[in-house]
């Protein structure tokens, strides 16, 4: 089954993990520009990965048929750092209108600091007044409630950012009703140990229904898997799903959410992508 | 707006039938950590917040919860202080709320 893939830092993984994602059904992916795992010392180290990102991860990608994206960013677990958050705020602007970038991410909270919410905040502006889609990560574990909470009140207060172009990502069973009574996308992310399962993304979907619900590996550099996506297809298909659901979830939804960037574009061939076999 | 639920298409034994293998394989997962952490120390239980929050956790399992159990271990498991934090302590989440991290909020 095709499938699209918004949240994978493919920066991080090797050529043979774009060919296990093609290989899957991954027609398209997109990938927030996020931490390396440490720190960048300068603005000009996060100039070179946003390049990165826009140029050499498309060409690996089209290797093996698959459309790239990118979302750019000052990322949440650098953004306490004040001073450099004001200077790659202030080199954002001018690669938004680069042909694959489909917006500002992934932004948000880390630690729930003073200093990541000022960040996270003069991003959400920057996004509201160049019209760009967003994708917003919000913090792991024993943080993940009071930053999502923190998150939703930062994103209720920029009216000129309409909640359908937001994608609040890392959504899990305490944030998720949170994220959808406003008209937000909630992004379940599949990850072996931290955020969800593959058992508990379905339950979700059974519990909420399948709209402005997205699903993605955001492989990484740490414990992660790149076709997490495709096996979330089999857990929904262990389930009895019908392809048709699961087509929307996994194909439909993440092209509903993109193409409100005139930037994404869906394979040629592929836009009538339908399910191989229904029950 | 409201979501709209999809049931499961399968029968409550079918889940069983699915699931009872990997689930009874977790719970004793979670046994053998226990266990392992007594033969360690068993006064560990009683000092370190990440495992008395596991304790709290299985109780929650057990007494089960009109909005779900998984929503309610994950908010025993959250930080309930919406306060920020006046600076950045760690880069980053330990699993369960340390009520020794003093970290100035504000």
């Amino acid at each position: 089954m095709k499938y699209i893939d918004h949240h994978a830092h493919m920066a991080s993984r090797t050529t043979d993990d774009y060919a296990h994602m093609a290989l899957t059904g991954c027609v398209a992916l997109t990938e927030p520009a996020f931490w390396a795992g440490w720190d960048r010392s300068t603005a000009d180290g996060f100039e070179d990965y946003f390049k990165q990102l826009m140029e050499f991860e498309p060409r690996r990608a089209a290797q093996y048929g698959i459309r790239h994206y990118a979302w750019l960013g000052m990322n949440p677990k650098e953004s306490d750092n004040r001073e450099i958050s004001l200077e790659v705020l202030a080199r954002l602007p001018k690669h938004l209108d680069h042909p694959t970038v489909l917006g500002i991410g992934e932004i948000g909270l880390n630690r729930v600091t003073v200093n990541e919410i000022t960040t996270y905040t003069e991003q959400v502006a920057l996004a509201a007044r160049h019209r760009q889609l967003v994708l917003i990560h919000t913090p792991h574990l024993e943080d993940k409630l009071k930053g999502t909470r923190i998150t939703m009140d930062v994103l209720r207060n920029q009216r000129d950012l309409p909640a359908g172009r937001v994608l609040v990502d890392h959504a899990e069973e305490h944030t998720i009703e949170m994220i959808l009574e406003d008209g937000y996308w909630a992004g379940l992310t599949l990850y072996p140990q931290t955020k969800v399962s593959a058992a508990r993304a379905v339950d979700m979907i059974e519990k909420y229904g399948p709209d402005r619900i997205l699903v993605a590996g955001a492989c990484d550099w740490g414990p992660s898997e790149p076709i997490a996506v495709p096996k979330f297809i089999a857990e929904m298909r262990r389930r009895r799903h019908t392809d048709e659901l699961i087509h929307r979830v996994v194909f439909q939804n993440p092209v509903q959410f993109l193409s409100q960037s005139p930037k994404f574009k869906v394979p040629v061939g592929i836009e009538d992508a339908v399910p191989t076999r229904s029950r | 707006m409201k979501p709209t639920p999809l049931p499961s298409p399968l029968t409550p034994v079918e889940i069983v039938d699915e699931y009872f293998i990997e689930t009874r394989n977790r719970i004793i997962e979670v046994a053998a950590f226990l266990d392992r952490l007594d033969r360690a120390d068993p006064e560990v239980a009683n000092l370190d917040f990440r495992v008395k929050a596991l304790h709290r956790a299985l109780e929650l399992v057990l007494a089960g919860s009109a909005t779900g159990r998984v929503r309610e271990i994950q908010l025993l498991m959250s930080d309930q202080d919406n306060r920020p934090l006046a600076a950045l302590d760690r880069k980053g989440a330990v699993g369960a709320p340390d009520p020794s991290n003093q970290s100035p909020r504000v």
